[in-house]
């Protein structure tokens, strides 16, 4: 087997030794952290205090992170929770951006097809930001139940001006959510200054368990369950906390806060000289997203190219079999590639959206990964390109 | 060599995918989406997504990367509108022919080859054996299975690039050996219908396409009006079930749909002895290796997957691919492929466009 080189750390990276420690001391407490013994009470002040940790980590307060089992379930519960609290108001207005993860993407349209939500997609420039004229108009309305814009985008990262979005929903009264899951780690993030409603992070992405996320909310706001049950988490969201994967989670949370000025910075450098050697050695490739690599406006670990002329899927498989672990950034369902809706609504065409590739960089990543990356990517592109042109004959 | 498998996620593309790592090939398994979801639940077509996590799963046993591609716009497009068409203009397709000429042969084979894949393998029971003038097609060994006939289309370069792993085995041997290797496909059924009509109603599906044009069902002998029915296009020569007729034919036996006109609605129906075809006229005739020319030559024609090999001779004119029948075959729709074999040897294959019947003094 070729050596990998894994260029993927924003679909998920390898967990934290200190927080797999943290996973299996915990897991072998006894107690459900919601009974009413000792044993229950021991596990449960495992989970407070992972919850305390999470919470001044962030800048908020403990009482408003609900633990959940991801950052897909914190995003279901944020836009569904927050539509129906405002639907019993007669607010029936969402407002959200065309570039969401699928997280939020679905839950809207969703809410649209089946609960009646008038939706507001927001445009966004070629860079894929959010036109915030486009937002102030929608927000003009008195019906907007919430306006939820990601703090980063997954696929070309392009950093989103939330701290605007999130004064522009205050001032109207609007709840705003935004997910960070992206984020966490990469930049500083300071949810008191934000002030926003609703906040999703998500553990795996930073080196903690899959299996935890939460949705950091208002605890003034009553959200409207996704999940009904015990009522574990303040009535909000049921079933049997992962004291575990949450106290690990906090763990690498933890990390990711303290080290994220010198990840940044580290990681940014190697990442800009991936995006000066692809643009240099490969042609066909173009930048998509911030152009500017020097400061917060786009993530540090995200480079993302469209190679004019290829599929995105022939590149990815040329560079799996060469040893390279990368991602077309595009929503895939059972593995099945689609044009991203990113790109589109970025104003590219159907094709460019589906000849793109990511790469993510990661805490393990070396130059020598870019070295391999550049050995053998142009040669994929190549090749690439002469399977496109098939596939677009056929 | 570097070797693309198609792995449907039934048992004898999974088997095909295992000979071929053994053999020792860099393996790449594919598993083609050919609908954006899964129609009808539990159907059993080739493309649902149980399918494709069955293909999965024994790509991780064969320790292979795999793929989903999707398709589903070029299947759609090539083969199921096509099918309808085809049925809409009064002929008899053979959707399975057209998704191997169109997609798993044209498609897929040409992305795998501009991959740097140096061939395709899939579990058709037929045989790719290299002869004197390039690769022939043959049958396969096991005769119930044989499925030379719908790989009939196939051209010299595509079976430069093509491996058929199980032709010389019969599905028993088959079925047999994923139970040894302990492929979770070994036990699942055989797919007989059309991938996309999983409940084998075809003549619901087209009605559910194409809408109700009713029409008579006309006694060909005799103009008399026999039955309604909801729209022509159903109907197949040398169909005999679900015509309905309540009237008994005057000589008491058996009638059967020997003609369609889909422009006036009207099926006609009439003894078997209406249905006797001894020539056919194919169009758009493809070759496996050195094209038939004027010259007449003896040969067989196949036109039903499972159909017999009847002695013929054919030659090419300017009509087309011209198939003289030693004996006449019955029941043949325009629409249909027809495959002519030299022995074991495919020869070629063509579309029915015309035939002829046969007249009786």
């Amino acid at each position: 087997m070729t050596e990998r080189s894994y260029l993927d750390h924003a679909a998920t990276t390898r967990m934290l030794p200190q927080a797999q420690r943290r996973w299996l001391e915990v897991s072998q407490l006894v107690g459900n952290p919601s009974s009413l013994h000792d044993s229950g009470r021991r596990t449960r002040r495992v989970v407070e205090e992972a919850r305390e940790s999470i919470a001044a980590d962030l800048h908020t307060r403990p009482s408003a992170v609900v633990f959940t089992s991801g950052g897909t379930e914190a995003d279901n519960l944020a836009v569904k929770g927050l539509f129906w609290l405002g639907e019993e108001q007669g607010r029936t207005r969402v407002v959200a951006s065309a570039v969401e993860h699928h997280a939020v993407l679905d839950p809207v349209r969703w809410l649209s097809e089946h609960e009646g939500a008038q939706v507001h997609w927001a445009g966004v420039d070629r860079l894929g930001r959010v036109l915030l004229d486009d937002v102030r108009q929608a927000l003009d309305h008195d019906d907007v139940a919430l306006c939820t814009v990601m703090w980063a985008n997954n696929e070309v990262g392009t950093v989103q001006p939330v701290q605007q979005l999130a004064d522009l929903c205050r001032e109207r009264g609007v709840p705003f959510h935004t997910d960070a899951v992206q984020v966490l780690g990469q930049l500083p993030i300071n949810l008191q200054d934000l002030g926003a409603a609703a906040v999703t992070i998500s553990s795996h992405k930073i080196g903690g368990p899959f299996g935890a996320g939460a949705l950091i909310v208002d605890p003034d706001l009553r959200l409207t369950p996704v999940l009904h049950g015990g009522g574990h988490e303040r009535e909000v969201r049921s079933g049997t906390l992962d004291a575990a994967g949450i106290a690990a989670f906090a763990v690498a949370v933890h990390e990711a806060v303290v080290h994220q000025e010198g990840f940044a910075r580290e990681v940014s450098a190697l990442r800009n000289h991936l995006i000066e050697r692809v643009l240099l050695e490969v042609p066909a490739a173009q930048l998509n997203g911030e152009p500017r690599l020097d400061g917060l406006d786009r993530l540090p670990a995200n480079a993302h190219f469209t190679f004019s002329g290829c599929e995105g899927d022939a590149l990815l498989l040329l560079l799996d079999a060469a040893g390279i672990d990368c991602s077309t950034g595009s929503a895939c369902t059972a593995g099945i590639p689609e044009a991203s809706h990113v790109l589109l609504a970025m104003g590219a065409d159907a094709e460019a959206s589906r000849g793109s590739l990511r790469f993510s960089l990661g805490r393990e990543t070396t130059k020598a990964d870019i070295d391999h990356l550049l050995d053998v990517l142009p040669a994929a592109v190549e090749r690439a390109g002469r399977a496109g042109s098939v596939r677009s004959r056929s | 060599m570097k070797v693309l498998a198609a792995m449907s996620g039934g048992v004898d593309s999974s088997v095909a995918a295992a000979r071929m790592v053994d053999a020792g090939h860099d393996v790449t398994g594919v598993h083609l989406a050919l609908a954006k979801s899964s129609p009808v639940p539990g159907s059993r077509g080739c493309c649902t997504l149980d399918d494709a996590r069955d293909a999965r799963r024994v790509a991780d046993r064969l320790d292979i990367a795999f793929y989903v591609w999707d398709l589903s716009d070029e299947f759609r497009r090539e083969v199921m509108d096509d099918f309808v068409a085809e049925y809409r203009a009064g002929h008899t397709p053979n959707p399975c022919m057209r998704c191997n000429e169109r997609i798993k042969f044209l498609a897929l084979l040409e992305r795998a080859v501009a991959l740097g894949f140096d061939a395709v393998a899939t579990g058709h029971y037929a045989q790719v054996i290299a002869g004197p003038g390039g690769p022939e097609l043959h049958r396969g060994a096991d005769p119930d299975k044989d499925q030379s006939y719908v790989l009939g289309m196939l051209e010299q370069w595509q079976l430069e690039h093509t491996l058929l792993p199980l032709g010389g085995d019969s599905k028993g041997q088959v079925r047999a050996e994923a139970q040894e290797r302990g492929l979770l496909t070994a036990s699942k059924p055989d797919s007989h219908d059309i991938c996309f009509i999983p409940d084998g109603d075809t003549a619901g599906f087209l009605r559910r396409t194409l809408g109700d044009e009713p029409g008579d069902i006309v006694d060909v002998e005799t103009g008399a009006v026999l039955a309604h029915h909801a729209g022509a296009y159903g109907y197949t020569i040398g169909q005999r079930r679900g015509l309905d007729l309540t009237v008994p034919a005057v000589d008491g036996r058996p009638r059967y749909v020997v003609d369609v006109d889909v422009q006036a609605r009207t099926v006609f129906v009439g003894p078997p002895s209406l249905l006797d075809v001894d020539r056919i006229i194919g169009a758009r005739p493809t070759w496996t290796g050195s094209a038939l020319d004027a010259a007449v030559q003896a040969c067989q024609a196949q036109v039903r997957a499972h159909g017999a090999a009847l002695g013929a001779l054919a030659s090419v004119t300017d009509a087309g691919l011209v198939i003289d029948l030693d004996e006449p075959v019955r029941g043949l729709a325009s629409g249909q492929g027809v495959v002519l074999y030299d022995g074991t040897r495919v020869i070629g294959s063509a579309t029915v466009e015309s035939t002829r019947r046969v007249v009786r003094t």
